[in-house]
């Protein structure tokens, strides 16, 4: 079967969208987990029937379910995420320090070889490994022990773990972003770590260039070249071009550098999407306009996409996890968006369609290409 | 004993089973949402907290007309669910204005 699969997790249940390489015909099915909130669904590389979830809620908590079948049916897997060690304690909004509590699980990166293999970013922020397929996890406990961790601080979403990048050939490196903390890397399979976050400036924290404080919003890398990372932080967009040790802004003539996603091109590394949002007290795009911005150049030139879009009286925001590629040979660019709109272009971004118009708001959208 | 239960939707979902089950249980809160949880391993935490033990708080538990929510989980239940005359109802509290 070819064509490709769209997990999308919104505040209201999981949706599957499903079309042939050509993209123009879809299908959509869901609501999976109708009424729970769905922050993330993400499919094994490694075998794309099996594909998790992470439901959750303020009544019930969080659970995990898992499908084997490409989402026709669910089955619970673990949803233990209890901290490997004392949990410590953290900055809160008003200054006090707050005891570690799990809250959800924001990320799941299924590893792109073992179909066993799953990582899960949680909040308060640490990172979860499962080597059985998601019936138990247990913590990466060096990140959130490694000495900064009483230095981290919420976003205005939670201290989460939102991100996670898998090296493509070196299991032993993996890059994570935390909000608000900043980026922190592992050299030896997640026993140790330490903060990657030379080159960023935050002004919204006491030192704009400290070792740790910054809200980075996500990070994208193209596995051809895998030492280059891409990052959308709260402002500016940043590159780095050594794995993460040292970074440089390649915001250049967006109309605003604020925002939350970021992807690269399935087969173009130095082919990059954002889409801009206004300000942090203004969650929409500038001027109404809903534009994906592309940069062929890996930044500092941008083109604005906005065949398809709506170019007025359009104020969505586009979230941290709501923003994926497929890797056909044209490669596909997906996005979804508080409004419920799911679109996508099968032409790298050139022009796009809705999907579909009226979900309830989403949170994640990845793809599977099959 | 058997004891009757009856399961807000969220939960149905997960566990793929009618509203209403039926449940051999020790007949306190305790006994009968560790009975679930065995035959439901997909309801683990979802009423109870996995890391204290305790009730969630958006979880309410009725029987009989009562509010039993703030009961000892350990304290026995009425006799007319124990007789299963009367369900004991696991309810998402109602919040959100």
């Amino acid at each position: 079967m070819g064509g490709v699969r769209v997990l999308v997790g919104t505040r209201k249940g999981a949706f599957i969208l499903t079309s042939d390489e050509q993209r123009r015909d879809w299908r959509v099915d869901g609501p999976h987990f109708a009424g729970w909130e769905v922050y993330h669904v993400a499919g094994s590389p490694a075998d794309p029937d099996r594909i998790w979830a992470a439901p959750s809620g303020g009544w019930f908590g969080q659970v995990i379910q898992r499908s084997d079948d490409g989402g026709r049916t669910w089955e619970a897997v673990g949803n233990d995420f209890s901290y490997a060690s004392p949990a410590g304690e953290h900055q809160w909004y008003d200054g006090t320090l707050r005891p570690w509590e799990f809250a959800r699980v924001w990320h799941l990166e299924p590893s792109p070889t073992d179909p066993d293999l799953v990582y899960a970013g949680i909040q308060d922020a640490a990172l979860f490994r499962s080597v059985d397929g998601g019936v138990s996890w247990h913590e990466l406990a060096g990140l959130r022990e490694h000495g900064s961790g009483p230095q981290w601080q919420p976003g205005a979403g939670g201290m989460c773990l939102h991100t996670i990048v898998l090296h493509p050939t070196n299991p032993d490196r993996m890059t994570v972003a935390i909000s608000a903390a900043g980026v922190f890397r592992t050299d030896d399979g997640g026993t140790s770590w330490r903060p990657i976050n030379q080159g960023l400036l935050s002004d919204g924290i006491p030192s704009p260039a400290a070792d740790v404080g910054h809200c980075v919003h996500n990070l994208a890398m193209h596995p051809a070249r895998p030492d280059t990372v891409y990052m959308q932080k709260h402002w500016d967009v940043m590159r780095s071009d050594d794995g993460g040790e040292h970074w440089r802004e390649i915001s250049g003539n967006l109309p605003s550098d604020f925002g939350f996603p970021i992807a690269v091109h399935a087969h173009e590394p130095d082919t990059v999407y954002v889409v801009p949002i206004t300000s942090d007290s203004h969650h929409f795009p500038p001027e109404g306009k809903l534009r994906v911005y592309r940069s062929r150049s890996g930044g500092d030139k941008w083109e604005a996409l906005t065949e398809g879009l709506p170019q007025q009286n359009c104020y969505v925001d586009v979230l941290r996890d709501a923003m994926a590629v497929d890797t056909l040979d044209d490669c596909g660019v997906y996005f979804g968006t508080t409004g419920g709109q799911v679109y996508g272009s099968a032409d790298s971004g050139d022009t796009w369609q809705p999907i579909v118009r009226d979900l309830p708001p989403v949170l994640s959208v990845e793809v599977q290409t099959l | 004993m058997t004891v009757r239960v009856v399961l807000p939707s969220h939960l149905r979902q997960l566990a793929h089973c009618d509203r209403e089950l039926v449940v051999d249980a020790e007949a306190t809160q305790r006994g009968v949402i560790d009975a679930i949880e065995q035959r439901y391993p997909a309801l683990r935490g979802t009423i109870r907290d996995p890391a204290t033990g305790r009730r969630r708080p958006f979880v309410r538990l009725f029987a009989c007309g009562q509010d039993l929510s703030h009961e000892s989980p350990d304290a026995a239940l009425p006799s007319a669910v124990v007789d299963g005359s009367e369900p004991l109802r696991i309810v998402g509290a109602m919040a959100g204005g």
